[in-house]
């Protein structure tokens, strides 16, 4: 398993190859509380590194997601249509978001696990 | 209340407005007491034309019909008739019950699956589904096909042009094209093939939008059952006077795949903590509070006066009795089409195709016959050549069930002479 790498909008993602899977994090969905929709592009659709791709939101807030990578959307998670709570309950496995087809090679300032969680505790208050 | 503010005068409140800017003197008259301004309106009233509905025979958006007494009975409570419509459930179930009722009626009317609480009128519900059709494709053109009603048309465009959207009338969607906007029956009350259009649309991967008259849903087929996405109109025959243009009232409905994309106010049910059914707001995150720049609409309100009078409105007409108005007023139109092309030089202007209440007739010299008719207390139809190059000329006339058989041969006995 390729290591999972974080942004600091709080989407992950992990590589294999020239595609990129991309999610949001344990803390983003814990902050978030239950989610309720995503509103996703459709497959195909080019999007640029840093782009807000769709929106996701729960009974708290609504908030944009944004792309870690740049390239072609290979494929969106069809189940979170049905159960968005999957982003919930399982955020780095079932509740995955998007499929990215890498143009050019992942940004170097993705954070490892340790230093996101670093940063991430330092804004929980 | 000055000494305890700390000023000296009124002046002193105003010193931060710049001199330059401020009137010093207003030059107006003395007041005048209720009994001496109530005559000066009524005079300066007496000076309106005022035409009798029964002697109307002018649609072109806004209709002529009876309003049950049982409308404004309804409105006129002071609960609802306040100038604020406030939201929060725990104040206002009364409200929102009202609102829900409407949301279903118009669902119901349109054979789609939701409905909002309701926007200002039908060009702006025309702009508002055009938007929807814009973020949900993220394409940019709007084809509007046929003679959409020309005013929807400028407010469309008006919306367009901050939202990124082209507006282009014509029949053929491309890979461009977000949504096929078409109205039914159209500008001209003629009918149009909806099914046709709205295939032609998905085919093409755009949205289909109907524009339609509430009352014509009695007896045609509704937008959801030829597979529109979103049915727009304008709701004042529902209920609510002519007045002058307004405040009318403006339906959407969509399928429930767009309702993220709905614009403004939308009510739900619930349960409160004992388990009672109630009324709140609800998928309030697509509104522009939340969402901010990236909702379909800045649209956070809705005309709820006017739309629990299209409730009240529908509610006491039933099923039956808005096919009864529908009929009536099909009959009496077809009538009077029938008379009005055997006057010599009018004919039909588009004699193959069908109508319901409303329907455009070649006028030989149609400015002084407007103008005869005006004279005897009549208001003739409509000179639709002031929008349309094409239909120089041309002239819609309406029936509805106010419009009775005496009121038609007044109009053509004053036609005939």
């Amino acid at each position: 398993m390729a290591e999972r790498r974080y942004t600091k909008t709080h989407e992950w993602l992990t590589i294999d190859g020239k595609t990129a899977t991309v999610g949001i994090s344990e803390f983003a969905q814990a902050q978030l509380g239950d989610v309720v929709f995503l509103d996703l592009p459709s497959p195909g659709r080019k999007i640029a590194r840093g782009e807000s791709f769709g929106v996701i939101e729960s009974v708290k807030a609504a908030s944009d997601l944004y792309a870690p990578v740049g390239g072609t959307i290979a494929a969106v998670n069809d189940k979170l249509t049905s159960n968005p709570e999957l982003v919930n309950s399982d955020p780095y496995g079932e509740g995955w978001i998007l499929k990215v087809q890498m143009t050019g090679e992942a940004p170097a300032d993705l954070m490892d696990e340790a230093s996101y969680k670093k940063m991430a505790e330092g804004s929980s208050d | 209340m000055l000494a305890a503010i700390g000023v000296e005068s009124m002046d002193d409140l105003l010193v931060d407005i710049p001199s330059s800017l401020r009137i010093h003197e207003l030059k107006l008259p003395d007041g005048l007491s209720e009994l001496d301004t109530m005559a000066e309106i009524n005079a300066l009233a007496g000076k309106n034309r005022v035409f009798a509905d029964r002697l109307t025979f002018r649609g072109g958006g806004v209709y002529r019909r009876f309003i049950p007494t049982a409308v404004a009975a309804v409105t006129g409570k002071p609960e609802f008739y306040s100038a604020y419509t406030p939201y929060q459930p725990e104040a206002s179930q009364g409200t929102l019950q009202a609102i829900f009722e409407f949301q279903t009626l118009i669902a119901e009317l349109t054979g789609l699956d939701v409905a909002n609480a309701s926007l200002y009128d039908g060009a702006t519900a025309v702009a508002e589904a055009s938007m929807m059709a814009r973020v949900h494709t993220g394409r940019e053109e709007v084809l509007v096909a046929g003679y959409l009603h020309p005013e929807y048309l400028e407010v469309l465009r008006a919306f367009g042009e901050g939202r990124g959207m082209k507006v282009r009338r014509g029949e053929e969607p491309t890979a461009k094209t977000a949504a096929v906007v078409f109205q039914q029956p159209d500008f001209l009350g003629l009918l149009v093939d909806a099914r046709g259009l709205t295939e032609k649309a998905h085919a093409a991967g755009a949205l289909a939008i109907a524009c339609v008259d509430p009352i014509s849903l009695a007896i045609l087929a509704p937008p959801g059952e030829y597979g529109a996405d979103i049915a727009v109109g304008e709701g004042q025959q529902l209920g609510l006077a002519p007045s002058y243009g307004g405040p009318h009232v403006g339906f959407i409905a969509c399928r429930k795949e767009l309702v993220r994309r709905l614009p403004g106010r939308l009510i739900g049910t619930s349960f409160d903590s004992a388990g009672r059914r109630g009324f709140v707001l609800t998928l309030t995150a697509r509104e522009q509070h939340i969402r901010r720049e990236k909702a379909t609409s800045n649209i956070c309100t809705n005309h709820s006066l006017c739309a629990l009078a299209a409730s009240v409105y529908m509610t006491y007409m039933g099923e039956a009795g808005l096919r009864q108005v529908a009929e009536t007023s099909f009959q009496r139109a077809h009538a009077l089409a029938e008379r009005l092309a055997k006057l010599p030089g009018w004919e039909l202007a588009f004699p193959e195709r069908q109508f319901l209440n409303e329907f455009p007739v070649i006028v030989p010299k149609p400015g002084p016959v407007l103008r005869k008719l005006a004279r005897k207390g009549i208001l003739g139809g409509l000179e639709v050549g002031r929008w349309f190059r094409e239909l120089r000329g041309v002239v819609t006339f309406t029936c509805t069930e106010v419009n009775d058989p005496i009121a038609i041969n007044q109009l053509l006995e004053v036609l005939s002479s």
